[in-house]
């Protein structure tokens, strides 16, 4: 198992530089190109709403992604310090007349629609999102 | 990639051309041109999303809050794009019982002039 942590600070900036760090990644792990756009997307919005969320709650505190390669399948974490409830069902009111707040719990349906595997851990300490995709078995381990 | 942003109007829709990436970082300065589009009186709009590269559930958020906008005034906002990997999260999300999608500015522009 190889792992890369990464940790950076709750700034909109820095999204696309963890999205673009996991895309390298799952890349030299073994994802299938045509898997690799739903990992920089998936990624994307779990650092969003973790950004966002630390802004809210504790702008101070970073937020922490961990890319491992792990057994055939490309695992992310990403873990935020800020207070988190379970996340509320996304229903779309066809006449697009959802409300801004509901917005957010648009990015962890987009989550689910595109990992095959999703694990969301809400607490009052934070919250955990964890997704995985399939890698080559013998992806190179030496990230 | 960075975010670009340009507008023209055509009669009396408005197109809002986008290239790049839409996501936490730029998807506000796309926010602050449909909000000074639609103060200015621009209640018919198409975003030509065929350069963007990019899209996020937060320029899901700034569209809807586009289209919330217009629709205040009996207007529109429509998209054109046919990008598989940018029409997929309007699929995951439902947003294409929402947005008119067209597959080119002509034929938006069509579909928008029968719809006068």
């Amino acid at each position: 198992m190889a792992t890369v942590e990464l940790t950076f600070s709750a700034l909109p900036a820095h999204v696309r530089t963890a999205r673009l760090v996991a895309t390298a990644i799952a890349r030299r792990t073994g994802v299938a190109e045509a898997i690799l756009d739903e990992v920089r997307l998936a990624v994307g919005e779990a650092c969003s709403r973790a950004v966002e969320a630390h802004r809210l709650h504790c702008p101070g505190e970073p937020v922490r992604i961990e890319l491992r390669d792990d057994a055939g399948r490309f695992e992310v974490t990403v873990t935020d310090a800020a207070p988190s409830e379970e996340p509320k069902p996304y229903v779309l009111d066809v006449d697009g007349a959802f409300m801004p707040d509901e917005m957010a719990e648009l990015g962890v349906a987009v989550i689910a629609g595109l990992a095959d595997d999703v694990e969301v851990v809400p607490g009052p300490k934070g919250m955990r999102i964890r997704m995985s995709w399939p890698a080559s078995v013998d992806g190179i381990a030496a990230i | 990639m960075d975010l670009k942003l340009d507008h023209h109007s055509e009669d009396s829709l408005t197109i809002v051309d986008v290239e790049g990436e839409i996501d936490v970082y730029t998807a506000p300065r796309l926010r602050e041109l449909l909000i000074d589009l639609v103060n200015k009186g621009n209640f018919h709009l198409l975003v030509n999303m065929e350069k963007v590269d990019f899209l996020d559930s937060t320029g899901l958020g700034v569209l809807v809050g586009g289209l919330k906008r217009v629709r205040a005034h009996d207007g529109s906002l429509e998209l054109v794009c046919t990008q598989e990997r940018i029409l997929k999260i309007f699929r995951i999300t439902g947003l294409t019982k929402v947005f008119g999608i067209y597959a080119s500015v002509e034929e938006a522009k069509e579909a928008h002039g029968r719809d006068k």
